[in-house]
């Protein structure tokens, strides 16, 4: 029993960000309102970048911005002081590219919704298979 | 189709779980992720690029290159929302209203007719409702200020949280804040819709110019420590003045496309009124 | 880190994110949406991650939401499902 709780501490965050990918998969397979599918791709995005993000934690080490910023071109840093800055470079870019991808299936949603009248999966797919 | 997904997700969850059991604890320094590059780039970044952000550094510095596609991404986002709602409406026949400002009077122009031209008249649409005083009043005197705080977030990357990308939202966000506050036509007049989208170009051609230009004096492509003798420094100093110039870049392109996306999404492509 | 408060803030993500997806007005969902961004926001700050904290309170919870705002004024506000 012991162990088990060993595990669960260790381990709890991980099964959190899982539970929230998982939430984001079911919304873009299960819904049917376009507008909810993009809500859920953007709840899977955030929950990836929040998986990477979290492998860069440190226990007792501080933010990744030097310190003795000026004129201390001598000073020894140590890598165990600071979290570790390569996730969160990889990440930058996935959240600015995530906001301009929602740009456009905004954009698709909307042009949708001019041809069809709504917004709903299966009645956009009988409109189709009546013409 | 709900109980498949469900399904899938309920499997792919259990997998995944079970997956980390593999994965190092959780905040652990001694973790592969943070024992190969990353101390190099902890302890080198100060001596080589006189930058104490270390994540400003390895983004526009050491991860350059991803950097400058990932603005053309952006860029391409922007041109895509436009090629998909952008309409160019002849002006519809039909009759056109206008408001008197000093009155608050609505006039109505029968087609064919024309309005002398003059400053008192603006033109507005059927579905024209007038913004709120307090709201008008407010982001009026805060949009300055927000830019101001936007264009210290860009020059600050270096030494606090921040750098290109967010302050070139800020500055997205103070545009739309005037589209939202007042209405669409006015933003538009205070930032036309052709200098937005060359505006968006340029912050790539900064970029990307200036990785040529690096080619040009002789090193590799994005290295800026070719840049000391264009700017008379040494090496470790023209490399942090390289990383500001891109993030100048990239920070006009983000905003460009910020303002782009809001402006044919909230009108789908016709420019009107807007929100 | 404290625990205790990174447990609470991710059972507040759970929450926003399972009623951005559940509730029957869209407009809902976009508000319920710009709030998981900013509970993110605050994970990361937690963290440690001050930059990617700094760019999505500004992207997620500012400009993203704005455009689905946008987007679900221009379509339809109501949803079956």
């Amino acid at each position: 029993m012991g162990d088990l709780i060993q595990i669960v501490v260790a381990k709890y965050n991980y099964w959190i960000y899982i539970t929230l990918m998982m939430i984001g998969l079911y919304a873009m397979i299960a819904k049917n309102n376009l507008v909810k599918k993009i809500v859920g791709m953007n709840i899977f995005q955030t929950a990836i970048i929040l998986f990477y993000v979290s492998t860069g934690a440190k226990r007792g080490a501080t933010i990744p911005i030097l310190e003795h910023g000026h004129g201390a071109a001598s000073h020894v840093f140590h890598a165990v002081d600071y979290i570790n800055p390569l996730p969160h470079v990889l990440m930058l870019t996935a959240i600015v590219v995530s906001v301009a991808t929602l740009g456009v299936a905004l954009a698709l949603a909307i042009k949708i919704y001019n041809r069809h009248n709504t917004l709903e999966e299966d009645e956009i797919l009988a409109q189709i298979r009546e013409k | 189709m709900k109980i498949i997904g469900l399904i899938i997700a309920l499997v792919t969850g259990v997998l995944l779980i079970g997956a980390t059991g593999d994965f190092p604890d959780w905040a652990d320094p001694a973790s592969p992720a943070s024992t190969h590059l990353s101390p190099h780039f902890i302890e080198k970044t100060m001596e080589e690029t006189s930058v104490p952000n270390i994540v400003t550094a390895v983004l526009a510095d050491y991860r350059g290159y991803d950097t400058m596609y990932e603005t053309a991404v952006i860029f391409t986002a922007g041109l895509a929302c436009f090629i998909l709602l952008r309409i160019f409406v002849r002006e519809e026949p039909g009759d056109r209203l206008y408001r008197h400002l000093l009155t608050g009077v609505t006039v109505r122009v029968k087609e064919g007719m024309e309005l002398p031209p003059s400053e008192d008249f603006e033109r507005i649409d059927a579905t024209w409702t007038p913004p709120d005083l307090i709201i008008k009043t407010v982001c009026r005197f805060l949009i300055p200020f927000i830019q101001l705080f936007a264009l210290y977030v860009i020059a600050h990357g270096h030494h606090s949280p921040g750098g290109g990308f967010q302050g070139g939202v800020i500055l997205g966000a103070s545009i739309i804040l005037l589209a939202i506050s007042q209405d669409l036509r006015t933003s538009v007049r205070r930032m036309r819709e052709k200098l937005d989208a060359v505006l968006c170009a340029v912050g790539v051609i900064i970029y990307a110019g200036t990785g040529a230009l690096c080619l040009l004096l002789g090193l590799n492509f994005l290295d800026y420590s070719a840049l000391a003798s264009v700017l008379h420094c040494d090496p470790v100093t023209a490399r942090s003045h390289g990383i500001l110039i891109v993030e100048i870049g990239v920070g006009i392109a983000v905003m460009c496309t910020m303002i782009w996306i809001y402006n044919n999404v909230s009108s789908t492509g016709k420019y009107d009124e807007g929100l | 880190m404290i625990w205790e408060l990174d447990l609470a803030i991710l059972t507040l993500v759970v929450m926003a994110g399972i009623g951005a997806i559940t509730v029957k007005d869209l407009l809902g969902a976009a508000i319920l949406f710009g709030a998981y961004s900013f509970m993110m926001c605050l994970l990361w700050s937690i963290m440690g991650a001050v930059d990617v904290s700094f760019t999505e309170a500004s992207v997620g919870a500012g400009v993203s939401t704005v455009f689905f705002v946008a987007a679900v004024f221009r379509t339809t506000r109501r949803t079956k499902d």
